[in-house]
């Protein structure tokens, strides 16, 4: 249950729905923020349903994602559609600041009008995005923007979030990177649905193709395509489809599916692609591998699904969400210190104290 | 809900002279006291700085200016900010700017400006104090 959205929100719905940009900038802030009442008006606007292409781009700090992205996003505009951006940078853990500077690369794109980019820090979140981004990509979706395009924190690691915010994954490594190996070890073959090698005017850039290639066939078999289910995880046993097995023998004892989807669909070879950012090499063969995936993604059935398992991690990180702001808020300040007293002399244990803490939240929450 | 609201500060260096070092030192002492700063680069007209701070709803546009087109520059980007509807963003900066200039900016909506001398823990004190007279916007 979700309450009304607050009167003091109701101009700035007013503006969003009208399609005024300021309309949408807010609407992010106060979602960013977390303000009292976003969640109200993020169901409000969101009783559409998702829409737009979601391309994340992830990678090493410094690879050239928004390089990339700027360029894509301008291939897209020549086509006349309208981009959305959300770039994240990391917040510094030392004074809470960030600098957010993946705008530098798209100046080009500066006061174009059918691109609205907006830049987020992290603020704590470690998965290589903000932790109301997806809500933010939902914004700019329902306000209409078909093309949205996300660009995670530069960490070598799996950004794992990326892959619940995107329908398609592209993971760009640049020559210095390492090899393939570092990849698979990095865990980034589960994420990319497309692999690109940027910078590819500098030396190694042959190798490094070579290597993601083989490693990608590698795991994916001489068929040259994954298999569905967790096939990622687990080997395929003599013939016999563990993962399958595996996933038939979960679903009887009605466990919950985690969270994932994020081993290349069936019947998608991760394509590996060259490009220079700087001069738009690559960019073409890029949104056309897009538009491939996007196809597999909607033939195979897959969309359906990845949305679904999106969907599915949201309610869940929403109701986690507010469990704990629930509970930080009710253990602060003068509540906890007063029950102390009842602790401390031994008339009462932290256990019913905590019991009745609990009864408090779910009654605030479930009141909005 | 976050305990304490982040001030968003656009750190432009609009104008055609070639270097930012200054507007570099600013966002990284900006970003040091706490604030979420966006950075955008050299060469940026006055179009892309409102652009920028109207996409990033910021709370703060800060502008270097050593160019001397400070009187031009400071009034249009406070012009075209205000028919965006975003006069409720603080306009300030710094650069090579005389004190009668400085005096006739404050009467066209300019924040207070800072010469090369300041430390940069003055404009940091400056925008706190002011974030702390702003209410949440909705
Ligand atoms: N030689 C070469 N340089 C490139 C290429 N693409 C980007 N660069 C440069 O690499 C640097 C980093 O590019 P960005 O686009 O900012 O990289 P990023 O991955 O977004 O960086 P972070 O967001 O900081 O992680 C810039 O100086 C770019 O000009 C390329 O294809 N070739
Ligand atoms: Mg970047």
């Amino acid at each position: 249950m979700t309450a009304d959205v607050e009167a003091r929100y109701l101009p700035l719905l007013e503006r969003f729905r009208a399609g005024k940009r300021t309309g949408l900038a807010r609407a992010i802030t106060v979602v960013e923020n977390e303000q009292r009442g976003f969640e109200a008006f993020l169901h409000e606007v969101l009783s559409v349903g998702p829409r737009a292409a979601r391309v994340g781009v992830t990678g090493p700090p410094g690879a050239g994602k928004s390089s990339l992205l700027a360029m894509l996003a301008g291939h897209y505009r020549e086509a006349d559609e309208d981009v959305g951006v959300v770039a994240v940078d990391p917040t510094s853990p030392y004074s809470g600041g960030a600098l957010l500077g993946d705008r530098i690369r798209m100046n080009d794109l500066a006061t174009d009008p059918g691109i609205f980019i907006r830049s987020m820090a992290t603020r704590g979140s470690l998965g290589g995005l903000a932790t109301t981004s997806k809500e933010v990509i939902d914004l700019m979706d329902a306000f209409g923007i078909p093309r949205i395009l996300v660009e995670t924190v530069g960490v070598g690691q799996t950004e794992l979030d990326v892959t619940g915010a995107a329908d398609t994954v592209v993971v760009v490594l640049v020559p210095e990177s390492g090899d393939g190996v570092q990849a698979m070890k990095a865990g980034l073959m589960e994420i990319a649905d497309i692999f690109v090698v940027n910078k590819s005017d500098r030396p190694g850039a042959d190798r490094l193709l070579k290597e993601l290639n083989q490693a990608i066939h590698l795991r994916t078999g001489p068929g040259g395509s994954s298999t569905a289910g967790p096939a990622a995880d687990v080997p395929a046993h003599h013939g016999v489809d563990m993962a399958a097995a595996m996933k038939r023998r979960n679903e009887e004892r009605g466990e919950v599916k985690k969270p994932r989807r994020w081993e290349a669909p069936e019947g998608w070879t991760i394509p590996v692609l060259k490009t220079v950012a700087q001069t738009g090499e690559g960019i073409p063969e890029l949104a056309d591998a897009i538009v491939r995936h996007r196809a597999h993604l909607v033939e195979s059935g897959e969309l359906a699904d990845r949305r679904r398992a999106r969907l599915e991690r949201r309610v869940r990180d929403v109701v986690q969400r507010r469990l704990r702001r629930g509970a930080e808020r009710a253990v602060a300040g003068e509540a906890l210190a007063t029950t102390m007293k009842a602790i401390v002399d031994g008339s009462d244990t932290p256990y019913s104290v905590a019991g009745t803490f609990i009864r408090d939240i779910l009654e605030r929450e479930t009141n909005g | 809900m976050n305990d304490e609201r982040k001030i968003r500060v656009l750190v432009a260096k609009p104008g055609l002279d070639g270097h930012d070092r200054g507007a570099k030192v600013i966002a990284s002492a900006f970003r040091d006291a706490g604030f979420e700063v966006i950075y955008t680069g050299l060469h940026q007209t006055p179009e892309m700085v409102v652009n920028a701070a109207v996409q990033e709803d910021v709370d703060v546009v800060a502008m270097s200016i050593l160019s001397g087109a400070h009187m031009t520059l400071f009034p249009r980007v406070r012009e075209m900010l205000d028919a965006e509807g975003a006069d409720h963003i603080l306009l300030t900066g710094g650069g090579i700017i005389p004190e009668d200039d400085m005096a006739a900016l404050r009467e066209k909506g300019v924040g207070r400006l800072f010469g090369p001398g300041s430390p940069t823990t003055e404009a940091i004190a400056y925008i706190r104090d002011w974030f702390e007279e702003q209410g949440e916007r909705v």
